[in-house]
């Protein structure tokens, strides 16, 4: 660490001053990447901010209207109501609107419904957050599990008839949309064939089934989400296939594969300690990243199934013009898609030493 | 001096004709690719010459509706009785077209600014960089089912402008690796101590060098581009003018289609015809590779 040519005699050459523990500090990997996450994430929120501003027609004013025509309430109550359920002021300049947007997200408070008059915005998300994790998150981690090993066993076995095929079911599922997929299944195996009882399965839970830890709960929660699972499962194992399997192929040319074949370890050997563990480390950042999109769930899979979870309330929400409910849920969706994408740049330093080295100049 | 002109015309037509000929036994090395390639230009020319051979059936018959594959009707009837072929040749060209707006401008953006970045470094580089990984983080399908409540969009084409825009980020990284890598090659070096200029080192140097990434993006756009323009046709949120494969999925959505036996034929054919598209789209690509990186050719 070398010390900065400075003008004037310093007190102590040896102990680091302010401006070079915050140099060193900014050289860190960790900091960089923090930091980089925070500044999006303000840049996010004011993105939002001022996308929700945009909308032609105030809606403030919207609302206030419809107060007072439905109801009969005076203008100013009215007026009022709208803007404690806004929680914002759109009277106030916009600095200050936008200080007290920031502000009131800090402390957790993302405003209340205006369809559901009284509703916080926050306790419907946590309210339906559960079922769109539940379903994507274990669509994911099947169709990751699955697809990666067969990657691996498509790239040691290439051009054999199942790699073929194999290749063939992941590059259909990678290129045809899956809510194609989900229609083919609801039109033909639901309507014209019958094997599955689609009427029963819509919705989260059957009537009357009330969230506990019991065997009917869980049984009945599973029932629903089978057809939005399966469908995750099926169009995704696809592309963790084919990421998979160029990974391994890249990694099946290295020196040291050809070293330890040439030294006779069995196939099996090579596989696990060897290939499987180097062609992961691309794939786990992206499942990192795969992870941050799964509170978005898919809106379009969840409406057809009429799953309620956070994509389909949020496409409530624009359809019945809740806008407090679709500025919520939207920052969510962000939010953790950029706390994935932050844990995948630390897991990934973590993973790959050289990455983390190549700032120790 | 007249038939040495008319001489010449033919030869450059004979010369144009070799070479499309010969682009044309390229694409036939990979099977699939070629394959797919056909299936493109059917679809195109089905969606955009059909429509002048095949009328439109607007006729309500109330005693057809729902009726499956016939002589008279190819593809059966829809739930006004009305003639599912007919909707399905008509159906491809806003699809297509609104994924060529969008794959276009995807494209534009991605390699112009992928190639600055890559090429220019420092400042530029860095400010590219950031605005593309917060572009990348808005997820796409939630920010454009938002976007659906604050504008309206009236023509199909708007909607392409805006899937456009929200579609360059994996592209612009993707060239921007390419000229990054492409910078320090000897044609490049020898480029700049000829001190040709900027313009030229970046449009008849790098570009053309990553022609295959560019055509490969482009499809891929493409087919991104569809995905959406679908998929919110679909919930409803994009304009309803016209009668393109995605409106059929979404009046067969509404209307309970998708839980009716008999309507079948009239959900299963924009599904497939998407799907085929999106299919074609991709497979393509393997041919498109072959054409653009001479390196992948294996003659026989």
């Amino acid at each position: 660490m070398t010390t900065p040519a400075l003008s004037q005699p310093v007190a102590d050459e040896s102990a680091p001053t302010l401006a070079q523990r915050l140099r060193r500090l900014s050289r860190s990997y960790l900091v960089r990447k923090i930091l980089k996450a925070l500044v999006t994430a303000w840049a996010v929120v004011t993105f939002t901010f001022f996308l929700i501003r945009l909308l032609p027609g105030n809606p403030i004013e919207q609302y206030t209207n419809q107060l007072v025509t439905t109801y009969g309430i005076p203008y100013h109550e009215a007026l009022d109501q709208a803007k404690a359920l806004f929680s914002i002021d759109f009277d106030q300049p916009v600095l200050y609107q936008y200080v007290n947007f920031v502000g009131n997200l800090f402390r957790g408070d993302l405003g209340k419904s205006i369809l559901s008059p009284g509703t916080p915005v926050s306790d419907i998300i946590v309210q339906w957050l559960p079922w769109t994790v539940f379903s994507v998150g274990t669509g994911l981690m099947l169709s990751f599990s699955v697809g990666v090993v067969l990657g691996l066993l498509m790239a040691f076995r290439r051009d054999s008839l199942f790699d073929h095929i194999l290749t063939l079911y992941a590059s259909l599922m990678t290129s045809v949309p899956n809510y194609l997929f989900a229609i083919a299944v609801i039109v033909l195996l639901g309507a014209r064939w019958q094997i599955i009882p689609i009427a029963e399965m819509r919705g989260v839970l059957s009537s009357g089934i009330e969230p506990a830890l019991s065997w009917t709960f869980i049984k009945d929660a599973l029932f629903h989400a089978s057809l939005p699972i399966s469908i995750y499962f099926f169009t995704g194992v696809g592309g963790w296939m084919l990421t998979m399997k160029s990974s391994t192929i890249g990694v099946l040319e290295e020196d040291y594969v050809t070293v330890s074949r040439a030294k006779g370890l069995k196939d099996n050997r090579i596989l696990t300690a060897y290939v499987g563990r180097n062609a992961s480390l691309p794939i786990f950042t992206q499942l990192a990243i795969a992870i941050g999109f799964v509170v978005g769930g898919s809106v379009i899979i969840e409406s057809l199934f009429q799953y309620r979870g956070l994509g389909l309330t949020l496409f409530q929400s624009v359809q019945r013009r809740d806008y407090t409910v679709m500025q919520g849920v939207f920052l969510i969706l962000t939010f953790s898609v950029i706390v994935a994408n932050l844990l995948a740049d630390i897991l990934y330093s973590w993973i790959d030493p050289r990455i983390r080295l190549e700032d120790k100049r | 001096m007249n038939t040495q002109d008319k001489n010449s015309l033919w030869v450059r037509l004979a010369d144009t004709l070799a070479s499309v000929r010969k682009t044309l036994r390229i694409m036939s090395y990979n099977k699939a690719g070629f394959i797919g390639f056909l299936a493109i230009v059917a679809i195109i020319l089905i969606s955009y010459v059909g429509p002048y051979l095949v009328e439109l059936d607007t006729d309500t018959k109330v005693d057809k509706i729902y009726q499956t594959p016939s002589n008279e009707f190819w593809l059966g009837t829809d739930h006004q009785g009305r003639d599912i072929f007919s909707y399905i040749i008509h159906g491809g060209k806003d699809v297509i077209a609104v994924g060529l707006a969008a794959g276009l401008i995807s494209t534009f953006i991605g390699v112009t600014f992928g190639t600055l970045a890559g090429f220019a470094g420092g400042r530029v580089d860095s400010a590219i960089v950031a605005i593309t990984d917060f572009v990348l983080t808005v997820p796409r399908f939630p920010l454009l089912v938002v976007l659906a409540a604050i504008l309206t969009f009236d023509r199909n084409i708007y909607l392409g402008i805006i899937l456009g825009l929200l579609n360059w980020p994996g592209l612009l990284r993707a060239i921007r690796s390419q000229a990054l890598s492409l910078k320090e090659r000897d044609f490049v070096q020898a480029a700049r101590a000829l001190d040709l200029g900027t313009p030229h080192i970046i449009f008849r140097e790098i570009v053309p060098n990553m022609m295959s990434y560019i055509i490969i993006s482009f499809t891929l756009a493409m087919t991104g581009a569809i995905y959406a323009l679908v998929g919110l046709v679909l919930l409803g949120l994009a304009p309803f003018s016209g009668t393109n494969w995605g409106i059929m999925l979404s009046l067969a959505y509404t209307r309970g289609a998708m839980f009716f036996s008999d309507s079948l034929w009239y959900i299963m054919s924009p599904v497939v015809a998407i799907a085929i598209l999106q299919l074609a789209l991709v497979t393509m690509n393997r041919s498109l590779e072959l054409i653009f990186n001479p390196r992948l050719r294996t003659e026989a």
